[in-house]
């Protein structure tokens, strides 16, 4: 569910699309000097991953079930800037194919999701690496509460949009209470599915987690007995 | 009798070479092509960039309308709907895709409920008016807009699309990664749907919380797989020759009567944001 056309009035949309051109610009220039010549198959595969998992059902209580929307755990698995990318992928295909989003709030939708989300998701995920013990479960640990705060933290961009150039009637208090108690809840559940998929990713091919490839332990000498 | 049997015979001839017509059309499969509607028509065998710009013109001019000018809004709809019949999508495939604004319908339609300022009577509900207005703008801007981007990818393909976005200067990078996208999409989704398949055949079904734990380990496999994928298409790519770029092919330059069929969509909005303006004045 994406903001659609004349939900947020133009001069916001096009302040946000401005934003969202940065975010992206900026994730470019970072990815070309991490990736290089290996971006588009690898954020490519990882935009169709998002896509996939989006559709992936996890039921909650009695009929209805949730999705990841996968902003924090794309960071933490391929780096900030390809995860920026592949969203950024995602959100455009979403809208220029499925309707889904408006095509006038690209921007909107993409700053939230995008550039907020994943790094909001990622500022928290650092800092949890640095002050954990350096350990799997703690990255695991640390992905979770990524994902946490990368759902209310879409919520909030999507409130400072409202509050700039909403076409609707609620007060602003009203909406950003309301996004961000129903996004809390959805964030627990981002939570557990991101810590649970990076756990999993990690048990069996932790070379593949960026955000575990920067701190390798060395290897240790055992005796035989 | 013998002139009735020629004729329904006829007919099944008939029958015959409209079947076979339509088999011949069947064209792609991928996500794109899933969306896409195979038909001739005058926005169909338009070039794709100018659809887009179109479209987004479109949308521009609906939004930039104030609510009140209500007018306008049935004018635009009107001009809608006749651009769907132009483009020969079925109304009830509008329809049935148009559904993916609902969320935002249940957000409009509380609106006049819970808010503040003068009350009117509609029917048996005592409405807000400040909301009933802000509602109602918000249920038909998004519709106008969901519909034109349901044309727009109903008459186009995603190859298509992706190709419009390129000509639209998307940087190279972006176009890449959504090609890549649109490619594996439909691989990856199968991937998916087999690993389920291999789930459910040993008996797991999903009821609740507890069982996330199975599914997020199938989420991780899918993404190793995903990123294998990658890796494989793109060190088979270096092996033909990659070097960053794909290669491109010469544009096809644009006739004039094309633009101008292409600018005719939000041409005739402009009209009625413009008409309804001189009205609304009067």
């Amino acid at each position: 569910m994406h903001i659609p056309d004349g939900f947020i009035d133009l001069q916001t949309s096009a302040v946000f699309a401005g934003l969202a051109a940065a975010g992206i610009a900026t994730a470019l220039k970072g990815a070309r000097t991490q990736l290089d010549e290996k971006i588009a198959p690898l954020a490519g595969l990882t935009a169709v991953f998002i896509f996939a998992v989006q559709m992936l059902n996890f039921p909650v209580v009695a009929g209805t079930s949730g999705h990841l929307l996968g902003g924090a755990l794309a960071a933490v698995l391929v780096g900030p800037w390809a995860a920026t990318l592949a969203l950024t992928v995602v959100l455009l295909m979403q809208g220029l194919l499925f309707a889904d989003g408006g095509l006038t709030a690209i921007g909107l939708n993409i700053f939230n999701m995008g550039v907020l989300g994943v790094w909001a998701g990622y500022g928290i995920f650092l800092l949890l690496r640095k002050l954990l013990p350096k350990n799997k479960s703690s990255i695991s640990l640390a992905a979770a509460l990524g994902g946490l705060l990368s759902v209310p933290a879409a919520a909030v961009g999507f409130t400072i949009q409202y509050a700039m150039g909403a076409t609707a009637t609620f007060s602003t208090s009203a909406v950003l209470s309301a996004m961000v108690g129903t996004h809390v809840l959805i964030g627990i559940g981002e939570a557990l599915i991101t810590g649970l998929t990076v756990s999993a990713v990690l048990a069996s091919r932790s070379d593949l987690v960026y955000g575990w490839k920067n701190n390798n332990q060395k290897l240790e000498l055992r005796s035989a007995d | 009798m013998p002139e009735l049997v020629s004729n329904s015979l006829l007919v099944n001839q008939k029958r015959i070479t409209i079947k076979v017509e339509q088999e011949n059309h069947h064209h792609g499969h991928d996500v794109g092509e899933r969306l896409y509607l195979h038909r001739h028509s005058l926005v169909h065998a338009l070039p794709s960039h100018l659809k887009i710009i179109a479209a987004l013109a479109f949308i521009l001019l609906v939004v930039s309308t104030p609510v009140t000018q209500w007018p306008a809004f049935v004018a635009y709809f009107i001009w809608l709907l006749t651009v769907v019949a132009i483009t020969k999508i079925p109304f009830s495939l509008l329809f049935k895709r148009s559904l993916i604004e609902i969320p935002f319908i249940f957000f409009a339609i509380l609106m006049p409920f819970f808010g503040s300022g003068e009350k009117i009577q509609v029917g048996p509900f005592d409405l807000y008016r400040e909301g009933l207005i802000a509602g109602s703008g918000i249920v038909v801007k998004g519709t106008l807009g969901v519909m034109t981007a349901i044309i727009l990818s109903t008459s186009t393909t995603a190859r298509e699309i992706l190709r419009g976005l390129e000509r639209l200067k998307l940087p190279v990078l972006m176009v890449q990664i959504a090609s890549f996208m649109l490619r594996y999409v439909n691989v990856v989704n199968d991937e998916m749907e087999r690993m389920k398949v291999a789930r459910e055949s040993r008996g797991f079904e999903a009821t609740g919380v507890k069982h996330w734990k199975v599914l997020a380990t199938a989420a991780g496999a899918l993404f190793i797989r995903s990123y294998e994928r990658g890796e494989r298409v793109h060190l088979s790519m270096l092996s033909r020759g990659y070097v960053g770029v794909l290669p491109h092919e010469e544009q096809p330059h644009v006739r004039f009567s094309v633009w101008i069929t292409a600018v005719l969509y939000p041409l005739v909005a402009l009209i009625i944001f413009v008409t309804q303006l001189i009205i609304g004045k009067m």
